[in-house]
């Protein structure tokens, strides 16, 4: 399966970026062959709308399943209407992608079946 | 002709300006008032109209017939302000996230999208005891953008009440803008004769006077210059006007009478019989400048 994980750098030893919307980058992992690609992320200057277009990137990257920090509710509704899973991976300790990938292939992540937060737009 | 009364800084007496202003056209001419401070009008508390016509304005916001949509992408691509995406063989519309340009609906190749009034807002018009036609824009609670409200105000100018018992001279409309310098500001502008900017003489009242000079000047719109609160502060704002060119066409005194007539409801001219002069000075001057 390919799992992306939000990150900030474009190495396996780059540092987890717990943002979604906004990450600097994500990399895209192929969990059966290991296989690692690299993508910037074009919603990280986005003027609204982040987590929209950011769902949308990494569906046509053909991720199954993403893990980042937090998800607000465009962001989610969009990853669940994409059947990508979401799985939270605490942000406050600078972890690297590869670190992350362990703790998802060992199943200690938490899966975030709804949004994490109320969004960032209006109300 | 069309006069936009606009600050920058918020409180410098916009409202108390432009209601006096509006009363004192009112005795020959036919006045319209739009309250374009949509996010909090006020000028009813001081013009006193009769609101008795309502209307719910807003955004046309896409609405996908899953029947007829392919999943192009299309849609999404267009749209500026992501609130529209496509994964797989879903399309999701965010409502929030809608500007309601239109768009999507316009690009879509297989016209599967319709548009459907998003309500953000309302206008409200009536006739104010003077027999000024009065309109207002009011922004929903929860609501984060003014401007479809706005243009809405803008278009829908209020019917002039016949209570005239002499022909007007002319027809006038009065815009009360927004605080600030933002697009809001720029679209009560959009379209005028002159712009009235109020200030006060003081460093942050100077600071948003500069602000909204510059926002006419591109514009190329005539302006000219309310003091208000006349003798707190320093003279930077004389200063400013002399080098820029501006007149300064009324001084309104800092004065605790004037706080008093405003808490109890009343405008400048109301309260005080010396400004109904001053006011229909002001008046005189604008048409002045405008026809130079």
């Amino acid at each position: 399966m390919n799992v992306a994980i939000s990150i900030a750098g474009q190495t396996p030893d780059a540092p987890f970026d717990a943002r979604f919307g906004r990450a600097e980058s994500f990399c895209v992992v192929d969990t059966d062959t290991g296989a690692w690609t690299f993508h910037a992320n074009p919603a990280l200057s986005a003027s609204g709308g982040a987590g929209v277009l950011a769902a949308q990137f990494i569906a046509r990257l053909g991720a199954q399943a993403v893990v980042s920090g937090a998800y607000g509710p465009k962001a989610h509704r969009t990853l669940s209407a994409a059947r990508i899973e979401c799985f939270l991976a605490p942000g406050n300790e600078a972890r690297s992608a590869a670190e992350i990938l362990d703790a998802f292939n060992s199943g200690r992540l938490t899966p975030a079946d709804d949004a994490t937060h109320g969004g960032h737009h209006g109300d | 002709m069309r006069i936009v009364v606009a600050s920058g800084k918020g409180g410098t007496g916009k409202t108390t300006v432009a209601t006096s202003l509006a009363q004192v056209a009112a005795e020959r001419d036919a006045v319209r008032f739009l309250d374009c401070d949509v996010e909090t009008p006020n000028a009813a508390l001081f013009l006193h109209p009769r609101l008795d016509v309502h209307r719910d304005v807003g955004i046309r916001v896409p609405r996908v017939d899953p029947q007829t949509c392919n999943a192009c992408g299309t849609c999404a691509e267009i749209c500026r302000f992501n609130a529209i995406a496509v994964v797989g063989e879903t399309t999701l519309v965010f409502d929030d996230l809608c500007h309601g340009c239109g768009s999507c609906t316009w690009m879509c190749p297989e016209q599967a999208i319709t548009e459907h009034l998003l309500v953000t807002g309302s206008i409200d018009s009536g006739t104010t005891p003077d027999g000024i036609a009065f309109a207002r824009g009011m922004m929903n609670v929860g609501q984060a953008m003014g401007m479809p409200i706005l243009r809405e105000l803008k278009k829908s100018s209020p019917a002039l009440s016949p209570t005239m018992t002499v022909p007007p001279r002319r027809t006038l409309e009065i815009r009360d803008a927004p605080p600030g310098a933002s697009c809001p500001v720029v679209e009560t502008m959009r379209g005028a004769d002159f712009v009235l900017f109020v200030t006060e003489p003081t460093p942050f009242g100077l600071h948003d006077l500069k602000q909204v000079a510059a926002i006419a000047r591109e514009l190329g719109l005539p302006a000219g210059v309310v003091i208000n609160r006349d003798g707190i502060g320093d003279a930077a704002v004389d200063a400013y006007c002399v080098e820029s060119d501006l007149p300064i066409l009324l001084r309104i005194p800092m004065d605790r009478r004037i706080a008093e007539a405003i808490a109890a409801g009343s405008t400048l001219v109301e309260a005080n019989l010396d400004d109904r002069h001053r006011f229909r000075a002001l008046l005189e001057r604008i048409l002045a400048e405008v026809t130079v």
